[in-house]
C-alpha cells in the first residue's frame, strides 16, 4: 500500500500544487508540524513560514505568509493568499521584506500576535537567505 | 430625401463606427479569456473555504458565543449593499443588470422600514445609483486605474466591511455582482456574506458530518482569524466573476453593434445607389425632352 496522500495548494487567484506527498511539514500557527499519511481530520492555520513536501527523492518548499490548513480522508489542503515556491523568491526582495517587517516591529503600536506573526517572519526569510 | 453627399457621410461614419465597435469585441474577447481563466482558478479557493467554515460551524457547541461575523448581531435593522459595478461602459446591460437588482432589494428593504447603508464598487453602479439612492451611499470604490484586480484589491473592501461591522455600523451585509455563467449569460445575484449564509447541504455531503476535526488552536480562534479571511476572498470571487462578465457581456454588445452597424451600412447603400440612380435617370430625362422640344 502506498504511503502517498494528496496534497493540494490554493491561492485566491489559481491552484498552485496538487500532488502526492509522503510527509508534509506546515508552519502551524503553535508550531511546526509534520502531516503523514491517515493522520487525523484537522484544521488550523498558519504562520509565516515554510511548507515542505517531501515525496520519496523530491522535496519542495513554498514560502507561506499565512493560510489555512485542512486535512480530511488523506487529502491535505493549503489555502493561502501569498505562497511562493522557494525557486521563484529573489534576494531583493526578500531584503525589502525584512526590512519592512523590522519596521513594523519597531513600531510600538502593534499587538503581541502581530509580532509574534513578524518575528517568524524574518526569521524564516533569514533562513532563506 | 438626403443628398447624395449627405449619404456618402452617412455611410462613412457609420463605417467607422464599425471600426470601433469591431476593434472593441477583438479586445473584449482577448481580456475575456483571460478573465474567464481566473475566475475559473478563483473558484477551487473561495469554494474550500466555505466548506471548512461550514464544518467549523458543525463543530461549534454553543452558537450563542460564536463570532458575530458568522451569526450576525442578532438584529436585522441596518442593512449594508455592496454594489459591484464596472469602471467602464459600452458593455450591454452589464451595469444596468446589476443595478436593476440592487435597486429593488433596496426598494424592498426600504419598504420594510429597514435603514440602509451602500457601498459602491466601480465607477458606473455609482452613477446609476446616485440618482435616487445617493444620499445612502457612504462610501465608494474604483480601481480604474489598476489594470488587473488582485486580491490586494479584494482586502481593501473586505477589510472596511469588516471595520464597520465592527464598529456596529450595520447588522447584515449583502453583495451584489455578477456571476459569469457563459459568454452569453451573465446572472446578477445578491450573495449575504454577513451573517453567513447557511448553505445548502448536498445528500454526498451528509456522510462528511460525522467526521470529527482536531482543532489547533480551538474552534473559536481559527473562525476569528478565518472570517474576516472569508470575507475578503468572497469580495475577490464578486470580482473575478464580474471582470469575466464585463468582458463577455461587452463582447455580445459589441458584436450586436458590429452586426448592426453592417446591416445599417447595407441599407443606406441601396440607398445611395437608387439615389444616384435616379439623379441620372432625371437627368437624362432631362436632355430628351429638352432635344425634343428643339
Amino acid at each position: 500500500m502506498s504511503e502517498n496522500f494528496f496534497v493540494e495548494i490554493i491561492s485566491p487567484d489559481q491552484s498552485i500544487l496538487r500532488s502526492e506527498a509522503a510527509e508534509v511539514t506546515i508552519p502551524s500557527y503553535e508550531g511546526q508540524m509534520g502531516i503523514l499519511k491517515d493522520h487525523i481530520s484537522l484544521i488550523t492555520f498558519l504562520r509565516p513560514g515554510l511548507v515542505v513536501i517531501k515525496k520519496e527523492n523530491e522535496e519542495k518548499k513554498f514560502f507561506i505568509e499565512d493560510g489555512i490548513v485542512e486535512f480530511k480522508n488523506n487529502n491535505l489542503l493549503i489555502l493561502t493568499s501569498t505562497s511562493k515556491s522557494l525557486e521563484s523568491l529573489d534576494k531583493n526582495l526578500l531584503d525589502t521584506i525584512i526590512k519592512d517587517s523590522e519596521k513594523k516591529m519597531s513600531d510600538e503600536g502593534i499587538s503581541d500576535k502581530e509580532k509574534y506573526l513578524l518575528s517568524h517572519k524574518v526569521d524564516t526569510i533569514r533562513e532563506i537567505n | 430625401m438626403p443628398s447624395l453627399d449627405d449619404l456618402k457621410k452617412r455611410i462613412k461614419s457609420v463605417k467607422s463606427t464599425q471600426k470601433i465597435t469591431k476593434a472593441m469585441k477583438m479586445v473584449a474577447a482577448a481580456k475575456l479569456r483571460k478573465a474567464q481563466e481566473s475566475a475559473e482558478k478563483g473558484r477551487p479557493y473561495s469554494k474550500k473555504m466555505q466548506n471548512i467554515i461550514l464544518n467549523l460551524t458543525k463543530s461549534i457547541s454553543n452558537l450563542e458565543n460564536a463570532p458575530k461575523l458568522l451569526v450576525g448581531t442578532g438584529k436585522d435593522e441596518v442593512y449594508l449593499c455592496v454594489i459591484m459595478t464596472a469602471d467602464r461602459g459600452l458593455c450591454g446591460g452589464f451595469n444596468s443588470n446589476i443595478c436593476k437588482l440592487a435597486k429593488n432589494h433596496l426598494k424592498k428593504l426600504l419598504s420594510e422600514r429597514k435603514q440602509i447603508k451602500i457601498i459602491t464598487v466601480g465607477s458606473k453602479g455609482l452613477d446609476q445609483i446616485k440618482r435616487e439612492y445617493g444620499k445612502y451611499v457612504i462610501k465608494k470604490f474604483s480601481f480604474k486605474e489598476k489594470k488587473q484586480i488582485t486580491f490586494k484589491e479584494a482586502e481593501i473592501v473586505g477589510r472596511e466591511i469588516i471595520e464597520l461591522f465592527n464598529k456596529k455600523e450595520f447588522d447584515k451585509c449583502i453583495i451584489f455582482y455578477n456571476n459569469f455563467k457563459n459568454v452569453i449569460t451573465q446572472i446578477p445575484q445578491a450573495q449575504q456574506i454577513i451573517p453567513a449564509e447557511k448553505m445548502d447541504l448536498k445528500d454526498g455531503d451528509k456522510q462528511e458530518e460525522q467526521l470529527s476535526y482536531e482543532f489547533e488552536p480551538d474552534e473559536d480562534e481559527i473562525l476569528e482569524d478565518l472570517l474576516p479571511k472569508n470575507i475578503s476572498t468572497q469580495v475577490f470571487k464578486a470580482f473575478l466573476e464580474n471582470a469575466a462578465s464585463e468582458q463577455g457581456s461587452r463582447m455580445t454588445a459589441m458584436d450586436n453593434a458590429t452586426r448592426n452597424a453592417g446591416d445599417l451600412v447595407d441599407k443606406l447603400t441601396i440607398n445611395y445607389n437608387r439615389s444616384r440612380q435616379a439623379s441620372i435617370t432625371k437627368e437624362l430625362i432631362e436632355i430628351i425632352s429638352g432635344a425634343e422640344s428643339l
